[in-house]
């Protein structure tokens, strides 16, 4: 009979961690988006073999100890001012590889500014940004994101789009600019959705390597916590209430937009 | 002797930033200082030594490009005037509380709200108590001349990187926008990638490699313990400025039996009113902090028992002054001078002001 010694061998490795995600404990909830797309992030800089010349960005929000987790020189930025950050390291540092990780709240609200301005200016980095259509590490309060009829702490009756205002697609919105040439949609609830999510993260940074312009990345996850639901149900209130809203997919490849009902 | 030109206050720092090999210059327009921006563009910078000079949306992006670009080991330079100035304080936190090296620079003027365009001092509280949240101290140098304008650019940046601190420059749009004889000094050479890691490797977010541990820029501790043993850090390192690093400089205070102390373009007013109180036979002497944070207390409070009052002479309704009494100890009279608002002070005014308030008060 084959002993479990027999079977950890190098041959049979199907799955390892990438060495550039830490071994601290993730400070996110049981359930939640985020540990698999810090995963997926690190995963690609691993492969691409440029950990050396890759300098991160954490927002404020979930993400804000993004550096705990990612094995990598990191700089935690103000609130939604990420890609100004970003910007002026990679302008000083034109051969390095620069992205930003960055929530709904801080990216689409209070840092809607600086996100349209460099996507606007073509800076040469990758924007991953998480929308979960709540501030979640401040205890569930409505976003930019939060989808008609979604309760949070601060629409607890449901947001009313005629005293909240809209949601704001922001990914179809950066893709209107010149500066972008690759903006996706993706999601990380199922193994297929982790691996679609994967490449395009890929392809932004090998587009990022090759000076072609701002790359940006939406992954829409779940707030289990922040949506009071168990981790599978959230799972499944997103495919139901939030894809339709925000569907997935590329929207702008090799700086042209993608022919589909939504653009 | 270097090369002298005819030179705004403005372009001269602009300049000096040039040839102080500095990395990155990011900003925002804002009148009186709109000339830096300007200038750089102007003088290509990319081509003259590779400096990246950008024109921000904001100054929330330009000051969080600074930090950015500063938290990567870089030399960085900004400026603006005070509305932008009020702006970057959030960014200027941040940066005190991550500890990075910049230089920034503040071309006054009049407050409150958008005020005026015209040459005020108004900021001084901004600036040494910390105008943006939490406790921290920028180290601050007050040029009185276009000369000072450009000559603190690189002592700005020695400091700032000896104690990892951002430093200001606070000038007006007096300074800023009169022209003067200025002296440059010669072109130094931007730091290679390979002496930015030699220098600040050990600190900088410039990308890890497998020999060491990776660098994190952050003001963020979720532990309040290890919170405040990072404030004591930076108390200590605000004494050792307190300690070794004032600078100022006198004028007649040998036989003087009034003081003015003034800063800045104040200072230059003031040395005028020296001379026509010396000419009535007032023994009047003039100190002009260069460093108001960290402000010179100890060569204050030597003098305060020898004299029989103290005239601040600021362009604010009377801020430095509160600085001067605290330094004094009570020993001496402190009385303030100064028009605000935009108005430049007189030195016949301000002869006034030391004849009514401190000599017949």
């Amino acid at each position: 009979m084959m002993e479990i010694k027999d079977i950890i061998k190098e041959e049979n490795l199907v799955y390892k961690k990438t060495p550039l995600m830490t071994d601290n404990v993730l400070s996110y909830c049981p359930g939640c988006g985020h540990g698999t797309a810090h995963r997926i992030v690190m995963e690609v800089i691993e492969e691409l073999g440029v950990m050396e010349q890759t300098i991160g960005i954490a927002p404020v929000g979930c993400s804000v100890l993004a550096y705990d987790f990612m094995n990598i020189d990191m700089i935690q930025a103000a609130h939604g001012r990420a890609p100004a950050v970003a910007t002026a390291v990679k302008r000083c540092y034109p051969n390095k590889v620069v992205f930003t990780y960055q929530g709904d709240g801080d990216l689409a609200a209070i840092g809607t500014a600086e996100t349209i301005h460099a996507c606007n200016r073509g800076e040469n980095i990758t924007i991953v940004f998480i929308n979960n259509g709540i501030y979640g590490m401040t205890g569930g309060q409505m976003a930019p994101t939060t989808i008609e009829g979604m309760k949070t702490s601060t629409s607890p009756y449901g947001r009313n789009l005629t005293s909240m205002g809209n949601p704001l697609k922001i990914t179809e919105l950066v893709a209107q600019l010149p500066g972008t040439n690759y903006v996706s949609r993706q999601a990380v609830h199922t193994p297929a959705a982790v691996r679609r999510a994967k490449r395009a993260i890929r392809k932004a940074f090998d587009i990022q390597r090759e000076n072609k312009g701002l790359t940006f990345v939406e992954i829409v996850s779940n707030c289990n916590s922040g949506w009071k639901l168990s981790p599978v149900k959230a799972n499944e209130w997103m495919v139901e209430n939030m894809f339709p809203f925000y569907p997935l997919g590329d929207i702008k490849v090799d700086g042209k937009l993608v022919k589909t009902d939504n653009n | 002797m270097g090369e002298l030109k005819l030179m705004k206050g403005n372009e001269a720092i602009a300049e000096a930033a040039i040839r102080e090999g500095v990395d990155g210059y990011f900003g925002y327009p804002i009148t009186p200082q709109s000339e830096v921006l300007e200038y750089l563009m102007m003088e290509k910078p990319e081509e003259r030594t590779g400096m990246v000079v950008l024109q921000a949306e904001s100054e929330l992006a330009a000051i969080n490009m600074v930090y950015g670009a500063a938290a990567a080991g870089k030399k960085i330079f900004t400026s603006s005037s005070s509305p932008g100035i009020s702006l970057y304080q959030e960014g200027i936190s941040y940066i005190a509380g991550a500890e990075l090296p910049c230089v920034i620079a503040n071309v006054v003027r009049g407050g409150p709200g958008l005020g005026t365009i015209q040459p005020s001092q108004a900021d001084y509280f901004q600036t040494v108590k910390g105008g943006g949240h939490g406790d921290y101290r920028l180290f601050t140098l007050a040029p009185a001349s276009v000369q000072e304008m450009a000559d603190f650019i690189e002592l700005g940046f020695e400091i700032a990187f000896k104690y990892r601190n951002p430093v200001m420059i606070l000038s007006d749009g007096m300074i800023g926008q009169m022209m003067e004889k200025v002296e440059l000094k010669e072109q130094k050479p931007r730091w290679t990638d390979e002496e930015v890691i030699k220098l600040n490797g050990s600190w900088a977010a410039i990308g890890r490699p497998a020999t060491r541990e990776r660098n994190i820029i952050t003001s963020l501790d979720l532990d309040s313990l290890k919170m405040e043993a990072h404030n004591h850090h930076l108390q200590e390192k605000y004494r050792r400025m307190e300690a070794e690093e004032v600078r100022y400089e006198t004028f007649q205070t040998e036989d003087a039996e009034y003081l003015m102390v003034a800063y800045g373009s104040s200072a230059r007013i003031a040395q005028k009113s020296l001379v026509l109180a010396r000419a009535k036979g007032i023994k009047v002497g003039l100190l002009r902090p260069i460093t108001l944070f960290p402000f010179p207390s100890k060569a204050l409070k030597e003098l305060a028992p020898r004299l029989k009052g103290i005239l601040s002479v600021e362009m604010s309704a009377g801020q430095m002054v509160e600085d001067i009494r605290l330094a004094v100890e009570g020993l001496v009279k402190v009385e303030h001078f100064g028009r605000y608002g935009g108005i430049i002070h007189s030195p016949e005014e301000v002869l006034q002001a030391l004849e009514n308030q401190i000599i017949g008060g």
